[in-house]
């Protein structure tokens, strides 16, 4: 994998490919978030027997765009006694650092925007980035429910940070590397040499398919508790808190958090497609394998995670701030230790 | 030991069981009516805009006294017996009160239906209709009558003219006792 992007190969490596490559996550991620408020809107609805959005265009398919709209319109409103200049950046370095995560995601075969062997390392290193953003905003708002859903949420961050890299750092075990590229092109074939059955390998690898299923689970529920999505929302808990970090914003720099949850939502479910789900190998061997069947069954396998998440929003209910931390530190942590352990052994006496 | 593990157990089905409700209700025939396209019926005993049917109504203002927040506002003038134009109303008797104003605040009312019990005659009653919200709140009086105000003046002075001739009538047949018929005719005007 010299050089993992077909624009480089075509028009050599300028700073007019550079940009282009920049920009093309960030199309397609404001694609998908209009294409995911969408969603969430239509199966809230019809989980809840409604029909939700059906005015705005066929079906109320325009509906993302008029709420687009209706957001640059609205007032932006800064509080007066909130700290200028942390409360305005808050906003972009969440989004940036939602963005920044797109820079290593393994789109195809020939697309990664950038290809370094410290993939995994680097999103999770960058991940973090968001908490940032969320307690400057919380803290600057100089609002109380701002700054509780601040501290709730970097709370909830650290503790499943932790699960998330042990399910992370097992696959890395088992594959013996961290670029994702290399990860993915591990898992091509059959579906069976996705690392949600244990990776490819002999008959041996049965030992560890539990494992590998147990870890996409935890890696899964983690995920969920990063994104501060249902049933893990507690720092934006309405009951409670209004809005949590982002009760003072509104207008645009609230559609800024709003876009950045959704662009995270995807950086996850792009996590658990590259290192449990195959990436972008076809399920079924050579059957629509290649760079541009690649992209699709990479966006497929992403989006039908954000669907799943999405259909667990309005299923489960919000946990409380104690069984939070006991499904964090006490049920996730161990489990994942244990699964990392016998991954470790597994691959130690291969 | 075992508790964690059960309370694990219980989370996961319990989650799974949630989802898979969740998800049969994806696929159920959906509640919503597309309002303006689509109309819930309205069953006929439905208590919406009353309406006056003003051939039927004598002008008893029964209506108007069992009306709880005084929506309705009636006034009647006499039906003098030579006026040219004379009228029948629906049950075949003479009107004998002309209903000089019949008029109800929509937004006042609040569809109790007592006028409706009151009525003697079934002349108010409610109908179905029920979208007829306007933007400014003065265009919900509604004015039921049938006379125009012209009419109105014109019945009002004839009224005026008879109860002024059987005055002097009166006055002419007996001149004891004036200061009892003053008072009487005092209370009738009334």
């Amino acid at each position: 994998m010299e050089n993992a992007n077909f624009l480089y190969d075509l028009f050599g490596k300028n700073i007019i490919t550079i940009i282009i490559v920049i920009c093309l996550p960030l199309v397609f991620v404001l694609v998908y978030a209009l294409i995911a408020i969408l969603a969430e809107l239509k199966i809230s609805a019809w989980i809840q027997e409604r029909l939700g959005p059906m005015r705005t265009g066929p079906w109320g398919i325009l509906q993302p765009i008029a709420e687009v709209v209706k957001l640059l319109q609205k007032e932006d409103i800064t509080p007066t006694n909130a700290s200028k200049l942390l409360y305005n950046l808050a906003p972009f370095i969440i989004f940036t650092g939602a963005y920044a995560a797109f820079a290593v995601i393994p789109f195809s075969q020939y697309f990664v925007p950038s290809g370094i062997n410290l993939g995994l390392f680097y999103v999770f290193a960058i991940g973090s980035i968001s908490a940032i953003g969320l307690v400057m905003g919380g803290w600057a708002s100089n609002n109380k429910y701002s700054l509780m859903g601040a501290m709730r949420s970097v709370g909830q961050l650290i503790s499943y940070e932790i699960p998330a890299a042990m399910a992370i750092l097992s696959i890395v075990v088992l594959s013996s590397s961290m670029n994702m590229q290399v990860i993915n092109q591990a898992q091509t074939g059959w579906f069976w040499n996705w690392y949600l059955f244990g990776g490819p390998g002999t008959i041996a690898k049965i030992w560890v398919i539990p494992f590998t299923m147990v870890l996409c689970l935890i890696y899964f529920i983690s995920s969920l508790a990063e994104t501060n999505r249902v049933p893990f929302d507690i720092p934006e808990g309405e009951s409670e808190l209004v809005a949590g970090f982002h009760t003072e914003y509104s207008g645009m720099k609230w559609a800024m958090f709003f876009f950045a949850e959704y662009a995270n939502m995807f950086v996850v479910a792009a996590i658990l497609t590259t290192i449990f789900l195959g990436g972008w190998n076809s399920p079924f061997n050579t059957f629509m394998q290649g760079p541009i069947w690649g992209s699709f069954w990479f966006v497929a396998k992403a989006c039908s995670i954000v669907i799943v998440q999405i259909w667990i929003r309005w299923t489960l209910p919000r946990f409380r701030v104690d069984q939070l931390m006991y499904v964090g530190w006490k049920v996730l942590l161990p489990i994942s230790f244990i699964c990392f352990m016998a991954i470790s052994l597994f691959v130690m006496l291969k | 030991m075992i508790q964690y593990i059960k309370n694990i157990w219980a989370g996961i089905s319990s989650s799974l069981i949630g989802m898979k409700i969740t998800f049969m209700h994806l696929f159920v025939k959906k509640v919503t009516i597309q309002y303006p396209d689509k109309r819930f019926p309205v069953p006929l005993n439905a208590r919406n805009r009353l309406f006056v049917e003003m051939n039927r109504c004598t002008g008893c203002t029964s209506c108007a006294r069992a009306c709880p927040v005084k929506c309705i506002d009636i006034e009647t003038v006499k039906v003098v017996a030579d006026d040219p134009q004379q009228e029948m109303l629906q049950s075949g008797l003479k009107r004998k009160l002309w209903l000089a104003r019949f008029d109800i605040d929509f937004a006042k009312c609040c569809f109790c239906g007592l006028c409706t019990d009151a009525c003697p005659t079934d002349a108010i009653k409610h109908s179905t209709e029920y979208e007829y919200s306007v933007y400014n709140v003065k265009d919900l009086l509604y004015k039921f009558q049938t006379l125009t105000p012209v009419q109105v003046k014109e019945k009002e002075l004839m009224l005026a003219e008879f109860q002024a001739k059987e005055k002097a009538n009166k006055a002419s047949a007996g001149t004891k006792a004036t200061d009892n018929k003053d008072t009487d005719e005092k209370t009738e005007k009334e």
